[in-house]
């Protein structure tokens, strides 16, 4: 590593979090300090940045197991949440819950724009909700596991195992969708009025976990991080991830590129970060909320953590013909300083802007996680592997 | 020119009144604006319209008189619309389809307003809202 002037360790931070006496600034306040102080003070005052996102994260589920409460035993094949299946194909009764997946009897698209009106999102909202949940197995039988079919209505509690286990999120940036067709079309970034008479985009700006550290240079497996309302950690990249895209001068990627794999028990959560979300024409997903805590070494995470709004530049996409058919054209990039104004040019035209992540739960967010870390009732964990990005 | 006053209001017509003259004159004898917001002509050809009317206060209730001796029934749309406000997260997908900025976000705030004042009650943001937030209470004038 590069020399620097300051240097910290994670277990020097964590002794200050014991000892109460940690700085700790959400991402906003960290983006003003080093704006303000510089970035080599900034990283001799503060200990921690906290970071928070609240947006729809497709790529998530819940891994849960049911027990075999109920003698005789059962190898469940099929089970379904409020009739929202999951996958069985795991020992005896392990399951998968994903949150995009609809209820079996749901009619789709079929009058379009479909509702959605409930999906494994909702499902999984519904049990931490404290909310009680139908629950029916079935299964073929065998000699060890002689049971056919279950049925409970259960809650989370009945649950003897059950983690939120999220194979993609926090993507680091992303598309801003438009659509340059002259009909409406309903997506998974909302809906998109034809002719380009919205832009739709979803980031929490400067709060954003990996816009702080955009070279992963503290964020790897074992990162414990708010996830949900509770405690989660990161276990790697996530499906999708590019380590290597196209940088600006701030280390901010030009296109979708990291992904994190997250993980945490569903017990902790609670119902406020965690919503089952049902997407006009599109179908089933949910909101994640994620806080990840940036330690800050030294004045070059002190720097990175300063990223403002301006410094975050979001690649324009058309989703009513280029998206769908794989076209990779980017129309051009706006920055989130911009997109956040309300309105912005793009291809010379005067263009609406709409969030699809929710602001205000994303500070909220960070600053809960900053009061855990005041309070000394979260510590700092050191990666034990590097996510790889450069 | 004041037109601070706005009322969203249904109209029902007896079958031998056609609409669009009488509501004309309120432009021309009162001094108010309109927009259509909904219209429909039910099989016993009675006229059903949803108008959003601006002006004076005063020229508003004068127009009112003038259509309710034309015999058009007058109903006030009330609050159709409402909003769980502990469900919205403020996400601000709505703010994309409401087709009069009664749904936008506080720049500064960074909130989701709703401003009930302006909703025609065309039920967009119901169908729209990822998370159910958006209510119809329905009341009079269900078209
Ligand atoms: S779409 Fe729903 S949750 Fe989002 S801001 Fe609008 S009303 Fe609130
Ligand atoms: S019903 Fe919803 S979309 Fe329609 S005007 Fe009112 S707030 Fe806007």
């Amino acid at each position: 590593m590069a020399h620097t002037k300051v240097n910290k360790t994670i277990a020097e931070i964590n002794e200050r979090i014991r000892s109460g006496k940690a700085v700790v600034l959400n991402a906003e306040e960290m983006t003003e300090a080093v704006r303000t102080m510089g970035k080599e003070k900034a990283a001799k005052e503060v200990d921690v940045v906290t970071t928070g996102t609240f947006s729809p994260m497709c790529s998530s589920g819940l891994l849960f197991n049911i027990g075999q409460k109920e003698p005789p035993t059962i190898k469940t094949s099929k089970v379904t949440l409020n009739g929202v299946p999951a996958y069985a194909g795991l020992a005896a009764v392990d399951g998968y819950l994903g949150a995009t997946e609809p209820r079996e009897d749901d009619p789709l698209n079929k009058v379009y724009p479909g509702q959605f009106k409930y999906g494994g999102g909702n499902v999984i909202e519904d049990l931490v909700a404290g909310r009680t949940v139908s629950l029916r197995a079935e299964a073929y039988g065998t000699d060890c596991y002689p049971r056919k079919s279950y049925e409970k209505e259960i809650t989370l509690a009945d649950l003897p195992h059950a983690e939120l286990f999220n194979p993609r999120n926090c993507y680091q940036n992303y598309n801003a969708a438009v659509n340059l067709t002259s009909r409406i079309v309903y997506t998974y970034m909302g809906p998109l009025k034809p002719n380009m008479r919205n832009v739709n985009f979803a980031t929490a700006g400067c709060l954003s976990p990996l816009f702080n550290d955009p070279l992963f240079k503290t964020i790897g497996l074992g990162t414990r991080i708010f996830l949900g309302g509770g405690i989660g950690y990161v276990i790697g990249a996530g499906t999708q991830h590019v380590p290597n895209p196209k940088r600006n001068e701030r280390g901010i990627p030009l296109s979708p590129a990291g992904t994190l794999e997250l993980k945490g028990d569903l017990k902790q959560m609670e119902a406020r970060y965690l919503r089952g979300l049902s997407f006009i024409g599109y179908g089933n997903t949910m909101s994640v909320g994620v806080g990840i805590p940036i330690p800050v070494l030294n004045e070059e995470i002190a720097w990175y953590t300063g990223v403002a709004d301006s410094d975050i530049e979001m690649p324009v996409k058309d989703y009513g013909h280029d998206y769908p058919n794989g076209l990779p054209r980017v129309l051009q990039h706006c920055t989130y300083e911009e997109l956040k104004s309300g309105e912005v040019e793009i291809m010379g035209k005067k263009v609406e802007t709409v969030p699809m992540t929710s602001y205000p739960i994303s500070l909220e967010i960070a600053d809960k996680l900053k009061e855990w870390i005041q309070k000394g009732e979260f510590l700092l964990s050191e990666p034990v592997e590097k996510i790889p990005a450069w | 020119m004041t037109k601070e006053y706005r009322k969203n209001v249904h109209l029902t017509f007896p079958p031998t009144i056609s609409g669009s003259p009488v509501i004309c004159d309120l432009t021309k004898m009162f001094d108010l604006s309109f927009n259509i917001l909904k219209a429909q002509i039910t099989p016993r050809k009675e006229g059903h319209m949803t108008v959003e009317i601006m002006g004076t206060k005063e020229n508003y209730q004068k127009g009112i008189e003038y259509l309710e001796k034309n015999r058009i029934v007058v109903t006030p749309v009330t609050q159709r619309i409402s909003r769980d406000e502990d469900s919205c997260m403020h996400c601000g997908m709505c703010t994309a389809i409401c087709p009069n900025g009664s749904l936008f976000v506080d720049r500064e705030k960074r909130i989701v307003v709703f401003d009930i004042d302006r909703c025609t009650a065309c039920g967009m943001c119901v169908r729209v809202c990822p998370v159910n937030a958006m209510h119809v209470d329905a009341e009079n004038g269900m078209i």
